[in-house]
């Protein structure tokens, strides 16, 4: 569980973070939601410790991220598994070096252990015949399972994920959607995606948090965003006019 | 602007501080070393190899060609070309082409992990990512001076083959040039800039690659920022070496 006070964080004059408080469950996959500069990346970056808030604490399990001690962060770090935007692959490495990489680094294992666990999350994200591949050699989509394996391979309690089905076609995007929201149930983790896509919110959206202009507008689950009447959100949602008319149809039917 | 220079000055020697901070496991860096040795130092052996030897026989030829009063004598050939590859031309100017080809690859390569988070990657991870990064290649270039070894090797045997070759001096004659009034302290004055100039070749590359920002466009243009500053270090690097070790 990753528990967040009062976080703010500003960039010169401009306040992007704006006092923002919540809780990502474990076991549950959480979404941080809304539109462009409304403060999601740096949340999502102060929440990896890429940004220091200016205030406010953020917890993991307890541990408050601003009290512990640098060796304790290191170890932190290695509880944490990040699925960038890009994938962020290592690009002069095959995709099993990429993905035995955490174990390579923070892990005693043999090299046979590490090939053994390799392939196991290999084919638990439904990578086919990649191993030996290059990140360039692979489609967007393979990229993606690639950083999701990569991010699990050291069986983390805390994913996080930026806009993981950013350049994918709606089909591979709920794939990758489904394969996290399994990852997250089956490891009991603390999931937390960064997304605008709200094909995912309605896919995986069990915990959503909306942000606008640094406040969190709103919060709850993918059920709830349809009963809403915050208008921040229905704004946000119903943007899209597919979504417009899936609200006028149940609208209709209540 | 002086501020701007000072604090990047001082964010430079920063990172080269956090370059020596909490190391990477070491197996993981053995292999990391010797891949940039391969990429660095084998990498370059051939272009060094090229230009050492044709631009030692051009300065054999320039200087025969340079020689016109018969009471100068011909030795002397052997003498110039000794003194401006071992002094100047391998360590400092082989070191200002590598400032372009280890430098731009350098800067590129970290600039493009940038561009691509993989450096974010690697710090979330909770990777020393300037350890990981810039480590290896300042490991990997303690044996630039061989390299620039190799450059005075080839550079003066050019020398050699173009005089003899051309008809602008004998075997002998030039041999003796290379054994007149030798001091054996310009060789270690050599290796010392080499020293020198392998470390700022290994950092300022990697800072520039390392603090960019923006796209692929970015990449380029930090690559040629970094082969400027690079040389410009080079060049006051070496003037102040010069003036201190040989000035008496």
């Amino acid at each position: 569980m990753i528990t967040i006070k009062d976080i703010e964080k500003s960039f010169g004059d401009s306040k992007v973070l704006k006092g923002i408080s919540t809780v990502f469950e474990t076991g549950k996959t959480n979404l941080i939601i809304g539109q462009s500069g409304s403060g999601k990346t740096v949340l999502l970056k102060s929440l990896l410790g890429i940004h220091t808030p200016d205030k406010g604490t953020i917890s993991f399990d307890g541990r408050i991220y601003s009290e512990l001690k640098d060796d304790e962060r290191r170890e932190l770090r290695t509880e944490i598994g990040m699925v960038f935007q890009g994938g962020a692959l290592f690009d002069s490495m095959t995709v099993e070096e990429n993905v035995g990489f955490p174990l390579k680094m923070f892990t005693n294992k043999s090299e046979a252990e590490i090939k053994d666990r390799v392939n196991f999350v290999i084919n638990r994200v439904q990578l086919v015949n990649a191993n030996l591949k290059k990140p360039s050699e692979i489609s967007g989509g393979m990229q993606k399972r690639v950083a999701i394996a990569r991010a699990i391979v050291n069986n983390p309690k805390y994913l996080f994920c930026d806009e993981p089905n950013s350049g994918l076609d709606p089909k591979t995007a709920i794939v990758i959607d489904n394969l996290i929201q399994e990852i997250t149930a089956e490891y009991d983790i603390t999931t937390v995606i960064n997304t605008h896509d709200m094909n995912s919110v309605m896919e995986i959206g069990e915990k959503i948090i909306f942000l606008k202009e640094g406040i969190l507008a709103w919060e709850g689950s993918k059920k709830d965003i349809f009963k809403t009447d915050n208008e921040a959100i229905i704004d946000f949602v119903y943007s899209s006019n597919l979504f417009k008319k899936i609200r006028k149809a149940q609208n209709k039917e209540e | 602007m002086l501020i701007r220079y000072l604090s990047q000055i001082g964010k430079y020697f920063l990172m080269i501080r956090e370059v020596f901070k909490k190391p990477t496991k070491w197996s993981a860096m053995r292999v990391l070393i010797f891949k940039e040795i391969d990429d660095l130092i084998i990498g370059s052996l051939g272009i060094v190899a090229f230009i050492s030897f044709f631009v030692g026989g051009v300065v054999s030829i320039q200087t025969a060609l340079n020689l016109t009063n018969p009471l100068i004598p011909k030795y002397l050939i052997g003498f110039a070309t000794r003194q401006s590859v071992i002094l100047e031309f391998a360590p400092t100017f082989i070191s200002i082409i590598m400032a372009g080809k280890m430098g731009s690859f350098i800067t590129s390569s970290i600039g493009s992990m940038r561009v691509t988070e993989q450096i974010d990657a690697l710090e979330v991870m909770g990777v020393n990512s300037l350890n990981y990064l810039v480590f290896p290649k300042l490991i990997a270039l303690l044996l630039y001076p061989f390299v620039i070894g190799i450059s005075m090797f080839l550079g003066i045997l050019g020398g050699w083959m173009a005089g003899v070759y051309g008809g602008f001096t004998s075997s002998d004659e030039f041999i003796q040039g290379l054994q007149t009034e030798f001091i054996p302290f310009h060789i270690a004055y050599a290796f010392i800039k080499t020293i020198l100039f392998a470390l700022l070749l290994a950092t300022i590359p990697s800072f520039h690659g390392y603090y960019m920002k923006g796209g692929a466009l970015e990449v380029g243009k930090a690559s040629t920022v970094a082969f400027v500053w690079t040389s410009v270090a080079i060049i006051l690097t070496n003037y102040i070496l010069t003036q201190l070790l040989l000035s008496k």
